[in-house]
């Protein structure tokens, strides 16, 4: 599908104006391994947010543990700085089911009490079977649920479509 | 069927933990790196996550110990298991209840995991043989054969200080003849691709054929310490000695004890390392037991995650095994 740099740019615009809009004047950016990690990277650059940047791996977290187990390249989370009272923004490459949310949503509680969680996402490709919905979104698309997209990266960042 | 085999299932994943032997360095680095995304979680505001809920673990422990049964338990607890510690030696076994009757009866309340420890090589291996396929059987140490998860909680910490293995000397010192530990970790290195394994005892502690194990054997510490990185101190297992093996106590410390100045022989930024519980005076000096280059109670700390580590594994992969046939 190509590069995905030009969301990052659609993207970044829509959370500086709801964060604008919000009063929230120093964000702390959250990114679900591994796309959403490097397109936090990505936004944090571009906001100019000073806070360093957090990493969750949700494996531990997810609902289907009990028919795949633990994946095995599981990354460590870190989110260095204290969640308690901050404003999060979490950040992932492609929303779908809205599981990954969720599980997300669960660890992020496990570290504090934020005074509020943001939703950002690169793709939004309709499916949900939660109900979760991102905030800021760099692109919405309608896909039938056999086909897959992915983010590859971190340089350059491409958008891969398969179909079925 | 060998345990080595008998641990693994058709895909060659880890289904128990019963032996670091016949397993591969790709076997090891799952653990060790789940292991690092699980350390985090004791710094958080809550140390649990949500991954075994819903399972139960059986402590099985047919032997005194409280270092690996707390930590097998807390590791258990962090993720949200619910745990049943049962000292077998204070309950039916007593009473003449054979082992395979207790374990039909433990079965029969459901649970998922079993964490056993046994004065008798191969008792974990047992177990695995006869239990339900879906319940999971971890060796928390069997007689004088193998310690595996403290073999990984070793490598996890000697990893997390010198991470690069091929320049790696490490000293295993004291009594290997009795020491579990100290043949689940020659294992260990040995897979990880460790530079040198060095032992470092008198001819009466040591196991025979030694070498066949690939170490290096030294019968003087002042030789055997010289540049190594690691130096790992073996507990003097006095209650496992049949007849006289040792002179005595007091000269076993004179000869091969761990003080300041045969630490020093080492590279100055060696750790020291002990599975626990530590003889002070016996095999090691306070001094350095203590001392700044000692990482006893870290390995005490890595032991939680890497049991959590080896839990999520195993337990995942019999979830996926049974998904696959079913």
């Amino acid at each position: 599908m190509g590069d995905a740099e030009f969301l990052i740019e659609a993207l970044a615009g829509q959370l500086r104006e709801l964060l604008t809009r919000r009063g929230i004047a120093d964000p702390a950016l959250v990114g679900i391994h591994t796309g959403g990690v490097w397109i936090a990277e990505r936004l944090r650059r571009r906001l100019g947010i000073l806070t360093p940047l957090g990493q969750m791996d949700i494996a531990f977290y997810r609902d289907d543990f009990s028919r795949i187990g633990v994946h095995p390249q599981v990354r460590p989370s870190e989110l260095p700085f204290d969640v308690d009272d901050r404003h999060i923004v979490l950040i992932d490459d492609v929303l779908y089911t809205g599981r990954t949310i969720r599980a997300a949503l669960n660890e992020l509680f496990d570290y504090g009490r934020p005074a509020s969680v943001l939703l950002a996402v690169l793709v939004d490709r309709g499916g949900r079977e939660v109900p979760i919905e991102a905030n800021a979104i760099g692109t919405r698309l309608e896909l039938p649920s056999g086909d897959q997209i992915q983010l590859s990266g971190p340089d350059p960042l491409q958008l891969h479509l398969r179909t079925t | 069927m060998s345990a080595a085999h008998l641990q693994l299932d058709r895909q060659g994943r880890l289904l128990h933990f019963l032996t670091v032997e016949g397993l591969t360095r790709r076997h090891l680095t799952e653990i060790l790196d789940t292991a690092e995304s699980l350390h985090g979680v004791a710094e958080r505001q809550v140390k649990k996550l949500p991954t075994l809920h819903g399972k139960t673990v059986v402590n099985l422990f047919f032997e005194a110990s409280t270092r690996t049964r707390t930590t097998f338990e807390l590791a258990a607890k962090r993720l949200s298991a619910d745990v049943l510690n049962l000292n077998i030696a204070t309950s039916s076994a007593v009473k003449g209840e054979s082992l395979l009757d207790t374990l039909r009866n433990i079965e029969a309340m459901q649970c998922d995991m079993f964490v056993v420890r046994h004065e008798q090589s191969g008792a974990a291996e047992f177990i695995a043989r006869h239990v339900k396929p879906h319940i999971a059987v971890l060796n928390a140490g069997d007689g004088r054969h193998a310690h595996p998860t403290q073999a990984m909680l070793d490598v996890f910490t000697i990893r997390r200080h010198k991470p690069d293995f091929p320049s790696l000397r490490v000293a295993i010192v004291g009594d290997l003849l009795h020491s579990r530990v100290a043949r689940s970790l020659i294992h260990a290195l040995n897979i990880l691709g460790a530079g040198e394994i060095r032992v470092i005892a008198p001819r009466t502690l040591l196991p025979a054929q030694v070498e066949t194990l690939g170490v290096q054997v030294f019968h003087d510490p002042r030789l055997g310490l010289r540049e190594v990185d690691v130096v790992v101190m073996l507990r003097l297992q006095r209650e496992r000695m049949e007849g006289a093996l040792l002179p005595s106590e007091s000269e076993f410390f004179q000869r091969y004890g761990l003080t300041e100045e045969r630490l020093a022989l080492a590279q100055p930024d060696a750790i020291v390392m002990h599975p626990g519980p530590i003889n002070r005076g016996v095999e090691i000096d306070s001094r350095v037991a203590d001392g700044p280059q000692s990482v006893i109670l870290e390995q005490v700390t890595n032991g939680i995650a890497v049991r959590m580590a080896i839990m999520s594994i195993t337990l995942g992969h019999h979830a996926r095994s049974i998904g696959e046939s079913a």
